[in-house]
C-alpha cells in the first residue's frame, strides 16, 4: 500500500524524465536531467500564481481537482504488484468518470479564463476525449468479459492462451496504448514542447496556470501518463506475482518505463497528426478494441 | 553587366505623364503580359505628388513610368483589375496622402505618417452569426519572433477570412536613409531586414554604383553572390527547421537546425559576421578567402551537402510529414499572379518568377537553376525550399572552383550623378528585393524607395489560410517565412 502510493508519486516524474531523455537521444542531444520534471515542479511551486482579473473560482479549483483525480485513478491501477489499494467490482467506470471529472474541471478552468485560445483548447479536448471513451470501454469491457472478472486489478491478469486471446489481448493493448497518447497529449495527437498555441490542445488549457497550480497540473499530467502505462505493464508482465513478488514489482517498474522509451521514439519519428485527422487515428483504438471483442465472443463460441 | 538588374535613367529622359495617362500606360503594359515591379510615389511639393511604375517583361528588361499628380486628384485604381496593386496603392495613400478612387481595400500598411498612433483601430472586417467566432493573435507572440496581428474569422475550426495588421516594426528606414552620405549607408541597409542582411545590401550597393558610373569587376560580383546563395542556404535551413519543429517531426527540426549553424559560421569565416554583416559595400566588397579559409568553406559546402541529402530523405518520405503539408494552405497558380505574389512563394506555386534566371554577371558565368513546384500548399513550400538548397549548393561549388580565393577590395565611389533615377532588383532567399534612389540636381539623395518582398506576399499568406483549419496557420505562416520589419520599413 505504502510502496504503491510512492511509487505512484515518484515514477511519474521519472517516466516524464525517460520520455524526454528518450527524445534527446534520437536528436543527438545530451538532454535535460531525467529530474528536471520534479526541478520544474519545485521550481514553479515557490513563485506567486497571477489570476486574469475575470477568472473565478474555477481556474483556482481546477488544479487541486485534477491533482486529485489523477492519484484517486492510481489506486485503482496495479504498479507495483497485482493488488491494488482500491479495488471493486466494475471499478474501471469509476476509474473512467474519475478523469472525466478531472477533465471537466481542467475544461471549466480553460473556459473560466475568457480566452479565445482556451476556449478552443476545451473544445478540442472535449472532442478528443468524448472519442477516445467507447475505445477505453470496448477495451475495459473486452478484458473483463474474456477474463470473466470484473474489476481492474483482476481483469488486467488476463493473459493469451490461444490464437483468439492472443487476439483480444493485442486489440486490447493497441486501445490503450492509443488511449495514452491521447490522455496524457502525447504526438500524434497533441504536442507537449510546441509553443504555437493554435495548435495546442491540453498546453493551452492551462496557458493560465502559473505558479503552484501550473506545477499541480504539470504532475498531474505525469501522474496519469504513468497511470496509462501501469495499464499496459499490468497487461504485459509475463512474471508471476506470487512467485517473487519483488522481482515482478521491478518488472513492472522497468515496463513502465519502457513505455516511456516507447512513446519518447514515437515521438522522434513521426509528426503530429492534422487536427482533422486526430478523430480517425482515435477510430483506430476504437477498431482495435472491436476486433478484441469479437475474438472474445469467438473463443466462447458466439455472444450466447 | 552586373549580375543583379540595376536600371539607371537620367530623370529628364523619364517623361512625368498626366495621371490618367500614365494609368492607361501601366494598364496596358500589364495587359500585355509585363510584371508590376513596384509603384510608389514621392511628395513633389505641398500639393503634388510624383509617381513611379517599375514594370518588368519576360526577359527582365525593366520599365519606368512617371507621372505628376495632385494630392487631390490622384488617380483611379488598378486594384479592381490588377490585385497586384493592392499593396502598392494602399502604401502611397498610406504616405502621401493621395486619393485613390474607387480601391476596395484601403487599410493602413504599417501605420506611418499621420497614422502613427492610430494603430488600435485597425478597421478589421467584422463576422458576425452564431457559429462563427473571433480569435486574435498577438500583437506579441509565443517565442521570440516579430510583432504583427492576426485575426481569425473562424466558423468553428475552419477559418473564413484571417485579417493582418502590421507596422509594430515601423522605424522610419526611408527617412533615415535619406540622412548622411548616401556612399555610407550600407550599415543601415543591412538592417532592413536582419535575415536579408546580403540581399538588401546587394541591391543597394548594386544602385549605388550604377548612380556613380562605376561597374564592379567579376571578383567582386563572385564574392557578392557567394554571400547572397549562402544566406539563402541559411535561411532556407532555418525555415525548413522551424517546419519540422511546428509539425513536431524532430529529425528535421534538430538536423537542419545544426546545418544552419554549419552555413552561417561559413560566412563568419569569410567576412567577419554570420550574417553577412560587413560583406557587401559599395565598390566593393569585404570578404577576404585565402587557400585555408577555401579550404574551410569547401569542407562545410559538402557536409551541408552530405546531411541534407540524408535529412531530407527522412522528412520528404515520412508519411506524417506528407500528410500534415499536403493539401494544406494552397495558394494557386492563378491566385499567385493576380496577387503579384514573388520570389519563394510564387515559385511554389508555379510562377517561375527569378531575378536569377536572366543570367547577368556572375549567374551568366555559373547559371542558376530556377527551381519551381505546382501544386501551392505548404509542401510545396518546404519543397521548394529543399530544391534551392541543393541548387545552391551546386552553384557554390562551382563559385568556389572558379574563385578560389578573394580578397577584400574596395573601390573609390564618386560623386553620384545627378539628375538619375536607378531602381535595382536582387533576388534575395525570400524573393525579389527592389530599392529605387533618385537623385536631385546636385546629385544629393531625392527619395530612396525600400521593398522588400514581404509587403506582397503577406495577402498570400491570408489567402493561403482561407478554408483552412486555425491549427495550421502556423504552419502556413513558417511556410511562407516572411518578415515583418522588412514590410514595416
Amino acid at each position: 500500500m505504502i510502496a504503491h502510493a510512492a511509487a505512484l508519486l515518484v515514477v511519474p516524474i521519472i517516466l516524464v524524465g525517460v520520455v524526454n531523455r528518450t527524445k534527446s537521444c534520437w536528436a543527438g542531444r545530451k538532454g535535460v536531467p531525467l529530474l528536471q520534471a520534479f526541478y520544474d515542479i519545485v521550481r514553479l511551486a515557490r513563485k506567486r500564481p497571477v489570476y486574469s482579473s475575470v477568472a473565478t473560482v474555477f481556474v483556482k479549483a481546477a488544479p487541486s481537482v485534477v491533482l486529485g483525480t489523477a492519484v484517486v485513478s492510481g489506486l485503482l491501477v496495479p504498479l507495483l504488484g497485482r493488488r491494488t489499494p482500491l479495488s471493486f467490482p466494475f471499478d474501471f467506470v469509476f476509474f473512467a468518470y474519475t478523469w472525466g471529472l478531472g477533465r471537466i474541471f481542467l475544461m471549466l478552468g480553460a473556459l473560466d479564463t475568457g480566452s479565445s485560445f482556451e476556449g478552443m483548447g476545451a473544445s478540442r479536448e472535449a472532442t478528443y476525449s468524448a472519442l477516445v471513451e467507447p475505445a477505453f470501454f470496448l477495451a475495459a469491457g473486452t478484458l473483463a468479459a474474456a477474463s470473466g472478472k470484473s474489476s481492474f486489478a483482476q481483469l488486467l491478469r488476463f493473459r493469451p492462451d490461444d490464437p483468439a486471446t492472443a487476439v483480444v489481448w493485442c486489440g486490447c493493448l493497441v486501445a490503450l496504448f492509443v488511449l495514452l497518447q491521447v490522455e496524457s497529449a502525447r504526438i500524434p495527437v497533441d504536442d507537449p514542447s510546441t509553443h504555437l498555441e493554435l495548435t495546442m490542445i491540453h498546453e493551452v488549457m492551462v496557458l493560465d496556470h502559473s505558479g503552484p497550480d501550473l506545477a499541480v497540473i504539470q504532475y498531474a499530467s505525469a501522474i496519469k501518463m504513468t497511470v496509462c502505462a501501469g495499464l499496459l505493464a499490468a497487461l504485459l508482465n509475463p512474471l508471476d506475482a506470487a512467485a517473487g513478488p519483488a522481482l515482478f514489482a521491478a518488472a513492472n517498474l522497468g515496463l513502465i518505463l519502457g513505455a516511456g522509451i516507447v512513446i519518447g521514439t514515437v515521438e522522434s519519428l513521426i509528426a503530429r497528426l492534422k487536427l482533422r485527422s486526430i478523430p480517425e487515428y482515435i477510430f483506430l483504438a476504437i477498431s482495435a478494441a472491436f476486433v478484441a471483442l469479437l475474438a472474445s465472443t469467438l473463443r466462447r463460441g458466439g455472444l450466447g | 553587366m552586373t549580375s543583379i538588374a540595376a536600371h539607371c535613367r537620367p530623370v529628364a529622359e523619364l517623361p512625368l505623364r498626366d495621371a490618367r495617362e500614365w494609368v492607361a500606360k501601366v494598364r496596358s503594359a500589364l495587359e500585355q503580359g509585363e510584371r508590376l515591379v513596384t509603384l510608389f510615389g514621392r511628395k513633389a511639393d505641398a500639393e503634388g505628388a510624383v509617381l513611379t511604375a517599375v514594370l518588368q517583361a519576360g526577359g527582365g528588361e525593366l520599365h519606368v513610368l512617371r507621372a505628376a499628380t495632385t494630392l487631390e486628384q490622384g488617380w483611379h485604381t488598378l486594384t479592381r483589375d490588377f490585385p497586384a496593386a493592392q499593396c502598392f496603392e494602399r502604401e502611397v495613400h498610406e504616405q502621401l496622402g493621395v486619393r485613390i478612387a474607387d480601391h476596395p481595400w484601403l487599410k493602413p500598411i504599417r501605420f506611418e505618417g499621420k497614422n502613427l498612433r492610430k494603430m488600435k483601430d485597425y478597421p478589421f472586417y467584422k463576422l458576425a452569426g452564431k457559429e462563427v467566432h473571433e480569435v486574435a493573435v498577438g500583437p506579441i507572440h509565443a517565442g521570440i519572433i516579430e510583432p504583427g496581428s492576426f485575426r481569425f474569422m473562424c466558423l468553428g475550426e475552419t477559418v473564413h477570412h484571417l485579417e493582418i495588421q502590421l507596422g509594430y516594426q515601423h522605424r522610419g528606414v526611408e527617412a533615415l536613409l535619406l540622412r548622411g552620405d548616401p556612399r555610407s549607408l550600407a550599415p543601415l541597409v543591412e538592417t532592413i531586414a536582419g535575415d536579408t542582411s546580403i540581399g538588401h545590401a546587394w541591391a543597394y550597393c548594386a544602385a549605388i554604383e550604377a548612380l556613380a558610373g562605376l561597374s564592379p569587376r567579376e571578383e567582386i560580383e563572385a564574392s557578392r553572390a557567394v554571400g547572397l546563395e549562402l544566406e539563402r542556404i541559411a535561411m532556407h535551413l532555418s525555415g525548413l527547421s522551424g517546419l519540422a519543429s511546428d509539425i513536431g517531426f524532430q529529425q528535421g527540426a534538430s538536423s537542419y537546425g545544426r546545418l544552419r549553424t554549419t552555413a552561417i559560421n561559413t560566412s563568419m569565416r569569410l567576412c567577419g559576421s554570420r550574417f553577412g554583416r560587413g560583406w557587401l559595400r559599395p565598390g566593393g566588397s569585404r570578404a577576404a578567402m585565402d587557400a585555408g579559409v577555401a579550404e574551410i568553406a569547401r569542407a562545410n559546402l559538402s557536409l551541408i551537402g552530405r546531411d541534407v541529402a540524408i535529412i531530407n530523405d527522412c522528412f520528404l518520405s515520412a508519411l506524417t510529414v506528407q500528410h500534415r503539408f499536403q493539401g494544406v494552405g494552397t495558394v494557386t497558380k492563378q491566385q499567385a499572379l493576380e496577387l503579384g505574389l514573388v520570389g519563394m512563394a510564387a515559385r511554389a506555386s508555379g510562377v517561375p518568377i527569378d531575378q536569377r534566371s536572366f543570367g547577368a554577371g556572375s549567374y551568366g558565368r555559373i547559371p542558376m537553376k530556377t527551381s519551381v513546384e505546382e501544386s501551392g500548399d505548404c509542401w510545396a513550400r518546404a519543397l521548394l525550399r529543399i530544391r534551392e538548397i541543393d541548387c545552391s549548393l551546386q552553384w557554390l561549388t562551382a563559385a568556389l572552383d572558379r574563385f578560389p580565393a578573394f580578397a577584400p577590395v574596395c573601390e573609390a565611389v564618386g560623386a553620384l550623378a545627378p539628375g538619375q533615377f536607378v531602381v535595382s532588383v536582387c533576388e534575395g532567399w525570400r524573393g525579389e528585393i527592389v530599392h529605387c534612389l533618385e537623385t536631385d540636381g546636385l546629385g544629393k539623395l531625392l527619395h530612396y524607395k525600400v521593398q522588400d518582398p514581404s509587403l506582397r506576399n503577406w495577402f498570400g499568406l491570408a489567402l493561403a489560410l482561407r478554408r483552412n483549419e486555425i491549427s495550421d496557420f502556423p504552419i502556413c505562416n513558417k511556410s511562407f517565412d516572411l518578415s515583418y520589419c522588412g514590410n514595416d520599413l
